[in-house]
């Protein structure tokens, strides 16, 4: 496409790469790569300026199935590669793509780093509570007592909630969705908006070695009892009927599901979102009963790759044009005649 | 250097020498190494060839007093061609007990000892381990001995700018340094001008050590200096015309970096997370940021690299610097900059191993984690500098081969090149000649494993160009599309042909030379990286004897020169002197019919020339027809 065409329309196909799909039938990533396949075009995206980057694990091989630029990495390092590439080069629009095992497990260390460091860029987590590409074994995220071929009687680690993680990393995005949701791509588009590091978890289903794990939350019947979609500013009510919802235990600083209009509990009692407010957010991560989904957190900081180049323009108005010879000829020098 | 009867007359005419080592040692508070780098500047002004060392302890403020907090610095000026900050000293200044403790093995019989005896009190006497005064009993006396109380004169010639005891004590270094500007007839301006520039917000500091530095080559020229102790010149040495600076390896290899980087028309990303002692290379580089130098400073090790790999997928040349125990951290993410094909520069200034090891010792023993230290067939290049301003020249060589050939270089420096200092000829950049990056546009026929038919590179095709969308990793690729493939016999051919790529670079590249000597005789040493000057100047002593012995000295680890197994079939005897227990030696025998014969020193501390001269002179012993 030379500079002079015409802006391109794109569409959900232009995003799909030529190469077949590989992941297991019925699987959640299906869903989620279809989300973001729809999702690019409505954004402005184009094919050329998007980059995934993805560490190891069946989430990783998402890039593949894009026709953008992608890399496939190694376990746990796609935030450090993807740092790098935005550093860069910082016009690209830049997506990891990892999960529990890769993003929490091998690659927490990264994971950290590049929140608190706010790269503009946005970090897919499909969160499906166990390692599915070697073979079922438990995760960082697995619930305690989970039977894997590595924890035969159960496992005994303590699962790590993911946006808590990420709040605890201080970072400015942090968002909830699933796969087979219709508002996957309000979650994905949202992240997109937001300048800085956005980490979205997505809850994601692994037929073969761990199915149904998120049923009750995701299934069309029971699911609206357990879906707390979170709106800035609105009242947070989930049901059927929007007939619950969340108020504050003020005695021990907790949130409570309640039922509106038992037992006196009127709308007002609801707690309205506030997704700048830290100190809710992190009561959102980890609900009794019920899930928090959408944007828990969004307050926007310093972005990194930002900085760094703000410090590029500072050293160059104070050192002027670059000059090799007089930077070899900097502090004492002497000649032999 | 020994005393002459000259020395008696006074005033005496100064007695011409035409080399000589000193060592500054002293508490690690005690300003040795800027002392030593002082000396250094004038020296060099002086017209003398030069070589130092600087040899520091691992701790920052190990306690006062004590021999493991002992920081020295050994220079070795002449005039002649000096390639190494020599053996043993010929002068010793010992700023305390400790420090005469450490070094007074190494001071020559005969050579100069110069004492800070009002630092032997009882209590730093003890701190030494010192159950007696040695300056008292006797047990210095094949020295000559020029004991002075410093901290008395300094505190004494600062006195009237009124500073408080603790910095007038700190002066005692400049005080050293003004006697021992005047023993060896060295100019202070340059010396007065840097005090005053390092203490311009703070003048009194800069009056005081300005003061004391002058009331020690006060104190030279009026005292009457002990029998035997004179005051001594260097005439210049015979260097190649030009301008010239001090330059340590580590510095050499920043510059060199961003030398290559504007060659081949690239930004330069620059991961790192410190570590000695390499962190100098991240410290110099982030002052370079109008230079197109992107920094960053990791979370650890496999960030850094990562970070760097992600860059030159972007467009930058990614480099990363560190030491062992890093690149053994960083093994994976090289090799999957090999397995996707990306450019990529690792510095490793490497150090005493294994594990942790000596940090702050240097030493040659990651040439096989260099090779071969990763998992899989993974070939890649492998350079090693020689001297510290080699470093300049290796780093814009790495990062040439890195982007020519789409590849990760590693580029093999020390802690001894990192910190040493030696005049270097700077060189006219504008004459360096570029090697200009084309990143891959043409759509038509693209797939990211396309090749160079001559060099087997495959294309570089940058994130942002309209039509190249690819997907690279770590997963085996089809040679013929680009894309995951698990085909047996493509595996093959892939494999082989990464093979071919890098065995290919040995043509591109100068064919093994001998860098003294002729191409046939008794002995051929085959030395790389920082031995260079010492393997030089034992091979200089052996020729100068009349011995068939001659000297080469690897640059291109991997793939090795062209022609070198000619050269190792052209000598009788092959003698590999390394810093490590055997590891080129292996490296050749590996790949020549060769029974090259190892030379391993493994102490932390460059080779000695006596002890490379013994060696060989055995070697040659043995091998005499």
């Amino acid at each position: 496409m030379s500079p002079n065409s015409p802006k391109k329309e794109y569409t959900r196909k232009d995003f799909a790469s030529d190469q077949e799909v590989r992941w297991c039938p019925g699987c959640g990533d299906y869903a989620i790569l279809a989300a973001v396949q729809r999702t690019l075009p409505s954004l402005g995206s184009t094919p050329e300026n998007t980059v995934f980057i993805s560490g190891i694990g069946c989430s990783s091989r998402f890039p593949y199935y894009m026709n953008t630029y992608g890399f496939h990495t190694i376990h746990g390092r796609a935030p450090a590669i993807a740092t790098g590439l935005k550093l860069a080069n910082p016009k690209l629009d830049v997506w990891v793509i990892t999960g529990d095992g890769d993003g929490l497990s091998i690659g927490g260390n990264h994971l950290l780093h590049v929140l608190r460091r706010n790269i503009d860029l946005q970090i897919m987590l499909f969160n499906n509570q166990i390692y599915g590409l070697t073979k079922g074994q438990y995760s960082p995220t697995s619930q305690v007592g989970k039977v894997t071929p590595s924890s035969p009687l159960g496992s005994i680690d303590q699962p790590v909630v993911p946006t808590r993680f990420a709040l605890g990393a201080r970072a400015t995005f942090v968002a909830r969705a699933f796969d087979t949701s219709k508002k996957l791509p309000e979650a994905l588009s949202a992240a997109r908006e937001h300048k800085g590091a956005s980490f979205i978890e997505i809850l994601q289903n692994c037929p073969v070695f761990n199915d149904g794990v998120f049923e009750l939350i995701t299934d069309r019947k029971t699911g609206p009892a357990y879906q707390l979609w979170l709106e800035h500013g609105q009242p947070m009510k989930f049901g059927a009927n929007g007939e619950k919802g969340l108020r504050l235990k003020p005695e021990t600083l907790s949130l409570e599901v309640v039922t509106i209009g038992e037992d006196g509990v009127s709308e007002q009692d609801i707690v309205v979102h506030d997704e700048t407010n830290a100190s809710l957010a992190w009561m959102l991560t980890d609900l009794p009963e019920v899930v928090a989904l959408g944007v828990l957190y969004r307050q926007p900081g310093p972005v990194y790759n930002e900085s760094v180049a703000t410090q590029r323009d500072l050293a160059e108005d104070r050192f002027g044009e670059p000059d090799l010879h007089a930077l070899l000829r900097q502090g004492h020098t002497w000649t032999v005649s | 250097m020994e005393p002459s009867a000259a020395a008696r007359v006074q005033p005496s005419p100064r007695e011409t020498l035409d080399s000589v080592i000193i060592r500054f040692a002293g508490d690690s508070g005690d300003g040795m190494q800027l002392t030593g780098s002082q000396f250094t500047t004038a020296t060099a002004d002086a017209g003398n060839d030069l070589s130092t060392f600087p040899d520091f302890p691992a701790e920052i403020r190990a306690p006062a007093g004590t021999t493991y907090g002992v920081s020295g610095y050994q220079i070795h000026f002449a005039s002649h061609d000096v390639q190494t900050p020599g053996d043993a000293p010929d002068v010793l200044v010992a700023m305390n007990p400790a420090a005469l403790k450490v070094n007074s093995e190494v001071l020559k019989t005969g050579g100069l000892l110069v004492v800070n005896s009002g630092a032997f009190t009882a209590n730093n006497l003890k701190k030494a381990g010192y159950e007696v005064n040695p300056l008292e009993d006797g047990s210095l006396d094949r020295f000559r001995v020029l004991a002075l109380d410093v901290t008395k004169m300094t505190l004494d010639a600062v006195k009237e700018v009124g500073l408080g005891s603790k910095d007038a004590n700190r002066c005692k270094n400049m005080w050293t340094l003004g006697l021992m500007y005047w023993l060896f007839g060295r100019e202070r301006d340059q010396t007065v001008g840097w005090l005053k520039n390092k203490f311009a917000k703070r003048p009194k500091l800069a009056e005081a050590n300005i003061a004391a530095l002058n009331a020690g080559h006060i104190y030279g020229e009026n005292a009457e200096l002990p029998h035997g102790i004179n005051a001594y010149q260097v005439p210049s040495a015979n260097l190649a015309p030009g301008e010239y600076r001090n330059i340590s390896g580590n510095e050499a290899t920043a510059w060199g970096l961003v030398t290559g980087a504007r060659l081949a028309g690239l930004e330069v990303m620059y991961g790192s997370y410190p570590i000695t002692p390499a962190s100098s290379l991240l410290h110099n580089l982030a002052r370079l940021k109008h230079f197109g130098v992107t920094t960053f400073q990791a979370e650890d090790e496999i960030a850094a690299v990562a970070a760097a790999v992600g860059a030159s997928f972007g467009g930058s040349i990614g480099v990363t610097g560190t030491s062992g125990p890093g690149v053994a951290l960083k093994s994976e993410a090289i090799g999957v900059a090999m397995m996707a094909e990306l450019p990529l520069v690792i510095v490793n200034v490497q150090r005493g191993g294994p594990s942790t090891g000596l940090p702050t010792k240097t030493e040659q023993s990651d040439l096989f984690q260099a090779v071969w230290g990763r998992n899989g067939d993974a070939p890649l290049v492998v350079l090693a500098a020689a001297t510290p301003g080699d470093c300049y020249y290796m780093a814009i060589e790495a990062i040439r081969v890195a982007t020519t050939y789409m590849t990760p270089v590693i580029l093999l420096t020390d802690g001894y090149l990192a910190n040493s200092a030696e005049p270097w000829l700077l060189p006219d950049v504008d004459a360096l000649k570029p090697f200009p990056v084309a990143f891959h546009q043409e759509p038509e026929g693209f797939h990211p494993f396309s090749r160079d038919e001559e060099t087997l590179a495959r294309v570089w095709p940058v994130p942002g160009t309209p039509g190249l969308e690819h997907r690279i990793g770590g997963l085996e690729k089809d040679r013929s599309t680009g894309h995951i493939s698990y085909d047996p016999h493509n595996h093959h051919l892939m494999t082989s042909v990464r093979h071919d790529k890098i065995a290919g670079i040995a043509r591109d590249v100068a064919p093994a030379k001998v860098d003294q000597g002729d191409n046939h005789g008794d002995l051929l040493v085959v030395g790389w990286g920082s031995t260079y000057g010492s393997i030089r100047q034992a091979v200089s002593v052996l020729r100068e004897k009349g011995h068939q012995v001659s000297h080469l000295h690897l640059r291109n680890i991997w793939p090795l020169p062209e022609g070198l197994g000619n050269l190792l079939d052209s000598f009788h005897t092959v003698l590999v002197p390394e810093l490590n227990n055997g590891q080129l030696v292996k490296l050749l025998r590996a790949e020549y019919p060769v029974d090259a014969v190892s030379l391993p020193r493994v102490t932390g501390l460059p080779f000695r020339i006596g002890g490379l001269i013994q060696a060989m002179e055995e070697r040659l012993q043995g091998s005499a027809i």
